[in-house]
C-alpha cells in the first residue's frame, strides 16, 4: 500500500467531481429534497380529517357531542347531512373520510342515565388512515363519556385506571421527527454505493482503467482511492441534512453528533462495498444504476424506513435481519429521536460492523479478481 | 536508464493462453532486443492484445514463460509495471482532466514527484507540441494531440520499454506521420518499442515483424525478409482492361494459385516466373486487353494474405 498513490487517486477523483455539474447537483440538491419531500409530503400525521355529520338527534347533548369532535382540532366539519341517503355518494367522492351519525333518541337516553348509541362511518380504503381515526374518534367519545359519568352521577364510582398515553421521545409524533433519521439514511446509502459504483464503472467504460492496471496501482489502492472520496462525501452528505433537518425543519438531534457521525462511517463500508460489488457486476454506467436501483429498493423497504418492521409479516420480519440498513436505521432514529448511546445501541453496531466487513471483503475479492 | 547491451528487452518461449476451451495464444516464443521497434501484426482476434496483456503483467499465461526488461512476467509484474509504458488505442486519459493534470496524475502514480515531474511534464509538453493547451480540458483537444500526450503519459516515468497496442487507430495520415517521428525518437533513446498495427505502411517503418494468426506466429522477421523468403511463387503485377473480367479469368487459371485486386491492379501468384507467358496468352484469349504483366516484389500486404491462405489451408 502506497499512501501517496492512494491520495493522488483520491485528488483526481474529487477534481472530476467538482468539473461535474450534474453530478454535483445529485450530491447536495437530493439530500435536501429527500427530506423536503418526506418532511412535508408525504408526512404520515393524521391531521384535518374531513368528517361529515348528519345529527338526527338534534339536542342539546348530540350538539355538545359534535363540539367535541370539531373542537379536538383533528376534524374538520365538511358536512352536515340530512338523511343517510346521502352518506354512500359523500364517501363515493372521497369528500368526507368520516361520517358521524347521532341518532334519534341519543340526547333522550343520555339525559335518561342509560347507555346511548352514535355510529361512526369510515372510509376504510386507506386501512391504515382509517385505523388512526379511529383512534381519535375513541379517544373524543371515551374523554366525553367520562366527564358524562362524573357530571350525571358524581358518586357513580369512576374507573380504578384512568388510562392515559403518554408519548415518550417525539411527543407531538410529527412524522417529520421520525422520517428525518430515515432521510438521512436513504440519502447516505443510495449516494455512497451509486456514486461509488459509476466512479469504477465509468473508467472501465472509458478504458481508463485498463491504462491504470499496467501502472504500480495495486487493486487494493485503486479500491481506496475511488472509495474513500465518496465516504468524505458521504460525510459532507451527512453535515448537510443534518443542517437541513435543524434549520428548517427544527429537528433536535437528542444524542451523540459524533457518535452519529462514527457509526455512520460503520455504515459507509456496507455501502461502499456494495457499490465496489456493483461495479464488478456492472459493464456499462447504464447497468450500474439499475443494479444500484434493484439492490436500493428491497433495502428501503425492508429496513423499516416506511413501513415498521413490527408491522411484517413473521417471514418477512426475519429477511430484515438480513438489511444492513435496518440495524443503520435502528442506530440513527436511536441516538436522534431517544438519544441513546453506544449501551443501548451495540447490537446493532455489532450486527452492522460483521454485515460492513463481510460485505467489503467479498466485493474487494472480487474487485481484485475483476483487474486481472 | 541503465542498461546491458545485447540483452533482451523481451524473451517469450512457449507462451500459451486459454479462456476455458478457447486458445487466444498457442505456443509463441520470440526475443526482441534492446532498442527494436518490434512490429505486432494480425487480424482482431489473432491473440495480439492477449499476449502484450501477459507480457505488462497484467494476465497470468497458462502456460510457458516470459521476460520482460530482464523480470520474470509471471513472478515478477509489479517491478515490470514500473519500467514499461502502455498505450492502447483507446487513448486512456481523462477527458475531464486538463492536459497537465492528466501528464501529473499518471506520474505521481508512477513515483514520478516534484522537479523530477516538473521536468518530465515540460519534455512531454514540448514533445506532443501542448505548451500552449497546457491547461485545456484534455477532451477539447484533437484526435492527434490527445494521442501523442496518451504516449506522452505513457512515457512519463522514463519507461525502457513501450507497448502500444493500435496506437494510431482512428488517427488522420499526418498526425500518423508525426507519431511515427517520436517512436522512432524514443527508439533512437534506447527505448524498446512493442507496437500492434492494422497498417501496413507502419508495418514498414518496424525493425522486425511478426505475424500473428490464430494464436500462433505464421511469420517473424525484417519487412525485407518477409517480402523475400515468406512468400512461395512469384508474384506478377497485372494491369489489364476490363479489370473486373481479368480478375474472373485469372482466379479460373489452374496456374493461378491466388489473386487480388490492388488498386487499378491484379496482383497475382503464380508457381515460377516462366508461367507469366501462359497467364499473358489465357487473357488474350479470352479478349482482354493487358497494358502490363510482369514479376513485382510482393508488398507486405501480399505477403500476409498468402501467409494467412497458407496458413487456412494447412489447418
Amino acid at each position: 500500500m502506497n499512501l501517496h498513490r492512494i491520495l493522488r487517486l483520491m485528488k483526481k477523483e474529487l477534481i472530476q467531481i467538482r468539473r461535474d455539474r450534474r453530478i454535483l447537483a445529485f450530491l447536495f440538491v437530493v439530500p435536501v429534497v429527500q427530506l423536503f419531500l418526506f418532511g412535508y409530503a408525504v408526512s404520515t400525521d393524521v391531521n384535518h380529517v374531513a368528517m361529515a355529520v348528519l345529527d338526527e338527534d338534534r339536542t342539546a347533548e348530540s350538539r355538545a357531542l359534535i363540539r367535541r369532535f370539531t373542537a379536538s382540532g383533528y376534524f374538520d366539519q365538511v358536512a352536515y347531512l340530512s338523511g343517510q341517503r346521502e352518506i354512500d355518494a359523500l364517501l363515493d367522492a372521497g369528500r368526507a373520510a368520516l361520517v358521524l351519525r347521532v341518532p334519534r333518541g341519543f340526547g333522550h337516553a343520555l339525559a335518561r342515565g342509560r347507555g346511548a348509541e352514535i355510529q361512526t362511518i369510515l372510509d376504510g380504503a386507506d386501512s391504515r388512515m382509517a385505523r388512526v381515526i379511529a383512534g381519535y374518534t375513541n379517544g373524543v367519545l371515551r374523554v366525553y363519556g367520562g366527564e358524562i359519568v362524573q357530571t350525571r352521577a358524581p358518586r357513580a364510582r369512576l374507573p380504578a385506571v384512568d388510562g392515559r398515553v403518554r408519548v415518550w421521545y417525539n411527543p407531538e409524533l410529527k412524522s417529520v421527527y421520525f422520517m428525518v433519521p430515515g432521510v438521512l439514511c436513504m440519502v447516505l446509502f443510495l449516494i455512497t454505493m451509486l456514486m461509488t459504483a459509476l466512479a469504477i464503472v465509468r473508467e472501465r467504460e472509458i478504458g481508463t482503467l485498463e491504462q491504470l492496471v499496467v501502472t504500480p496501482l495495486s487493486a487494493g489502492e485503486l479500491m481506496l482511492g475511488k472509495t474513500l472520496p465518496f465516504l468524505l462525501i458521504g460525510l459532507i452528505e451527512i453535515v448537510l441534512t443534518l443542517l437541513t433537518a435543524i434549520l428548517i425543519f427544527r429537528v433536535e438531534v437528542a444524542g451523540s453528533i459524533p457518535l452519529l457521525f462514527a457509526l455512520s462511517a460503520l455504515f459507509l463500508m456496507t455501502s461502499l462495498g456494495l457499490g465496489i460489488f456493483i461495479s464488478t457486476i456492472s459493464k456499462t454506467q447504464h447497468e450500474a444504476t439499475l443494479s444500484s436501483f434493484l439492490c436500493f429498493m428491497p433495502f428501503i423497504l425492508l429496513s423499516g424506513f416506511i413501513f415498521p418492521v413490527e408491522n411484517m409479516p413473521a417471514a418477512i420480519q426475519g429477511v430484515t435481519y438480513l438489511i444492513p440498513l435496518r440495524y443503520f436505521l435502528e442506530i440513527v432514529r436511536g441516538i436522534f429521536l431517544r438519544g441513546v448511546g453506544m449501551d443501548v445501541l451495540w447490537p446493532q453496531v455489532i450486527a452492522l460492523a460483521v454485515f460492513g466487513i463481510a460485505i467489503l471483503s467479498l466485493a474487494a475479492a472480487r474487485f481484485s479478481k475483476r483487474l486481472g | 536508464m541503465t542498461r546491458t547491451r545485447g540483452e533482451a528487452a523481451v524473451t517469450i518461449s512457449g507462451l500459451v493462453k486459454t479462456f476455458g476451451r478457447f486458445t487466444a495464444v498457442d505456443q509463441i516464443s520470440l526475443t526482441v532486443g534492446r532498442g527494436e521497434i518490434f512490429g505486432f501484426l494480425g487480424a482482431n482476434g489473432a491473440g495480439k492484445s492477449t499476449t502484450i496483456r501477459m507480457l505488462c503483467g497484467i494476465l497470468a499465461p497458462t502456460a510457458g514463460s516470459g521476460t520482460v526488461a530482464g523480470l520474470d512476467i509471471v513472478r515478477e509484474t509489479e517491478q515490470i509495471k514500473t519500467r514499461i509504458g502502455y498505450m492502447s488505442q483507446r487513448f486512456s486519459l481523462y477527458d475531464d482532466l486538463t492536459v497537465t493534470e492528466n501528464i501529473e496524475f499518471f506520474g505521481e502514480i508512477y513515483g514520478v514527484y516534484g522537479a523530477r515531474l516538473a521536468r518530465r511534464t515540460a519534455w512531454i509538453l514540448a514533445m506532443a507540441n501542448l505548451r500552449e493547451r497546457q491547461d485545456s480540458l484534455t477532451g477539447e483537444l484533437a484526435m492527434g494531440w490527445k494521442q501523442r500526450l496518451a504516449l506522452g503519459c505513457a512515457m512519463v516515468h522514463e519507461p525502457e520499454m513501450l507497448f502500444l497496442d493500435e496506437p494510431t487507430a482512428g488517427v488522420d495520415p499526418a498526425s500518423r506521420r508525426r507519431f511515427w517521428e517520436l517512436i522512432y525518437a524514443a527508439a533512437e533513446q534506447g527505448v524498446t518499442i512493442f507496437v500492434t498495427t492494422h497498417y501496413m505502411d507502419e508495418a514498414e517503418h518496424c525493425d522486425r515483424l511478426a505475424l500473428m494468426h490464430r494464436g500462433r506466429i505464421i511469420a517473424l522477421g525484417t519487412p525485407a525478409e518477409l517480402k523475400d523468403g515468406y512468400m512461395a511463387g512469384t508474384l506478377l503485377e497485372v494491369r489489364a482492361e476490363p479489370v473486373m473480367a481479368a480478375l474472373e479469368r485469372l482466379s479460373s487459371l489452374p496456374a493461378v494459385r491466388e489473386v487480388a485486386l490492388f488498386g487499378s491492379a491484379l496482383h497475382a501468384v503464380v508457381g515460377g516466373p516462366d508461367e507469366a507467358d501462359d497467364v499473358r496468352a489465357a487473357l488474350d484469349a479470352a479478349g482482354i486487353r493487358v497494358e502490363r504483366l510482369a514479376p513485382a516484389r510482393p508488398s507486405l500486404d501480399d505477403v500476409f494474405v498468402a501467409l494467412i491462405e497458407q496458413a487456412e489451408r494447412g489447418a
